[in-house]
């Protein structure tokens, strides 16, 4: 049998058939086999992005209305709130912020990390998903934010217990999602990808963590919300930092309403941060599902 | 190339597929295996892709008892199987980069791939040559969802042959492809196995397409299938046959042929 090169000189009829029908060429065949590349669309994040900030002006206008009808110190104007917030910038609210930061980015990391390895292998296997899905059925729906003072009785104080409780919400969705799509991947892509030498090791690295990439994020993307809420509900308790600590003592304790508000847009910047962070990894990582 | 034994074999359901099915391949013929859908054609294919494995008997390929899928047998199915997330440059390369995964270690690549360093470059000098041949260049950077169905399957036809095979196996590798495109690729299979002498079997429900690609058809019809029925067609294997008045009987001898099986 003589190894196989392909040739660069084919004459005969086919060879030009089979090219200019692959080709993008005015006129003769319809049909899609001439479909070219497409060019991509402009990225839509950028214009986004410009909406995102034209509404949250527009919001700054309706608060700083409300503020100026209601005329109480519990609705300051944006304008102080921005001043206390920039002093706060300087002073202590920036540690706070990161605080903050460090749980929810270090509890999204643990969770990323436990559950994706579970969710392919459930997945895959049928026989391991019959037996723990009933298990994660009866958890999932469970609001994991009430065992935050149980949390705290057996974690203590310090930043342990914060990120296990952001670990449980994040752990289940991001493992029913990646169960899900593993177990979605259409049989006649592994038998391809099996034929071409492919055993087990070899089909999570190059099909089962690749086309689980996009639920992580999905999973991550609805996660952010819940987890900055539960965040702010865990740092009311035994703790002296983080932005949850923040705002409420400077509400209830200092009766600071700028200083409050300060912290309240904080905390609502690292929600949408961390969600545009997510949003921008997805586009890095899942390139296939923003072209064209 | 391909000696099926005594092949029997059924689905989990007690679907009785093949029963006591011998059937013989020598290297370099191009086969066609016809049949009425539900007949077991892409059972076979899947027997002889090493993904299933037979209740009884044994299938040798290559002078090897088959136990997993086999590094020099190309498989090329109807939906092209391409990773949705990689390029068509990187998908065509897959097969190449699942080699360097393993290393040539005779079970997931041929052992005599031994001593190649799968380097990024390596890799694309051997890929490039393929996606040029096929006409892919011009779209090797876009995702198997910009590109129309005839480049899909141009794409799996040149990751299968970046790796050599000397069996290739396809399943209705045409049937979604509009008629224009379907015969450019009747022609590019039949002009790669001319040159090569690669040893094909593939499976069809269209009658017309057994009889260009098949030297030699195989008709499955009832189940269980348990002879190997089989027609010659010696004129087969050109993309002058289609022209030709031969073309039109070789038609009617496998409608009838069919007919009686089924």
């Amino acid at each position: 049998m003589t190894p196989l090169e392909p040739s660069r000189s084919t004459p005969g009829a086919e060879r030009r058939g089979s090219r200019t029908s692959s080709r993008r060429s005015p006129g003769s065949t319809p049909g899609a086999e001439r479909r070219g590349p497409r060019t991509p669309s402009p990225r839509p994040s950028e214009s986004l992005r410009g909406q995102v900030l034209l509404a949250a002006l527009a919001l700054v206008v309706v608060w700083g209305g409300l503020a100026w009808i209601v005329r109480r110190p519990i609705l300051p104007s944006p304008i102080l709130v921005f001043e206390a917030f920039i002093t706060g910038l300087a002073g202590d609210l920036g540690l706070h912020f990161l605080a903050s930061l460090w749980r929810v980015v270090a509890s999204t990391a643990l969770s990323v990390a436990l559950a994706v390895p579970a969710g392919l292998v459930l997945g895959q296997s049928e026989r391991l998903n019959r037996i723990f899905s009933p298990v994660i059925y009866l958890l999932l729906p469970i609001p994991k934010v009430v065992l935050v003072p149980v949390v705290l009785l057996f974690l203590g104080v310090g930043d342990l217990p914060k990120i296990v409780i952001i670990f449980f919400i994040l752990f289940f969705q991001i493992l029913v999602l990646v169960r899900d799509q593993a177990a979605g991947i259409r049989p006649e892509l592994v038998h391809s990808v099996r034929s071409l030498g492919a055993g087990r090791r070899a089909l999570f690295r190059f099909v089962y963590l690749p086309a689980s990439l996009p639920a992580i994020l999905t999973a991550l993307r609805q996660s952010v919300g819940t987890a900055v809420a539960v965040l702010y509900v865990a740092e009311l308790f035994a703790t002296q930092r983080g932005l949850g600590y923040y705002i409420f003592l400077a509400g209830s304790t200092l009766f600071d309403y700028p200083k409050m508000y300060a912290g309240v847009v904080a905390m609502s910047l690292l929600g949408l941060g961390l969600y545009f962070a997510v949003d921008a990894l997805h586009r890095r990582l899942c390139p296939w599902q923003f072209a064209g | 190339m391909i000696d099926v034994r005594d092949l029997t074999f059924s689905y989990p359901d007690g679907t009785l597929v093949f029963e006591g099915f011998s059937w013989h391949v020598e290297a370099g013929e191009a086969w066609a295996v016809l049949g009425p859908s539900g007949c077991g054609k892409t059972t076979l294919l899947y027997l002889l892709a090493g993904l299933r494995r037979p209740s009884a008997g044994e299938i040798l390929v290559g002078g090897e008892s088959l136990t997993r899928p086999r590094p020099r047998t190309g498989l090329i199915l109807q939906d092209f199987g391409l990773l949705p997330w990689a390029t068509v440059r990187e998908n065509a390369a897959l097969g190449l980069r699942l080699r360097g995964f393993y290393g040539p270690d005779g079970t997931h690549a041929p052992p005599e791939a031994s001593g190649v360093a799968l380097t990024a470059a390596a890799v694309r000098a051997q890929v490039d040559p393929w996606l040029e041949r096929l006409g892919l260049d011009s779209v090797s950077g876009s995702f198997p969802a910009q590109i129309s169905g005839g480049q899909r399957q141009r794409t799996a036809i040149a990751r299968t042959f970046v790796l050599g095979p000397d069996l290739l196996l396809m399943d209705e590798p045409f049937a979604a492809l509009d008629a224009p495109t379907r015969e450019s690729l009747q022609n590019l299979t039949l002009q790669l196995q001319a040159e090569s002498g690669l040893t094909t079997v593939v499976v069809t429900h269209t009658i017309e397409e057994a009889a260009l690609l098949g030297r030699t058809v195989l008709l499955l019809g009832r189940l269980p299938n348990r002879d190997a029925r089989i027609v010659a067609n010696p004129e087969a294997g050109r993309p002058e046959f289609r022209e030709e008045p031969g073309y039109t009987a070789a038609c009617g001898r496998l409608r009838h042929a069919l007919e009686a099986v089924a």
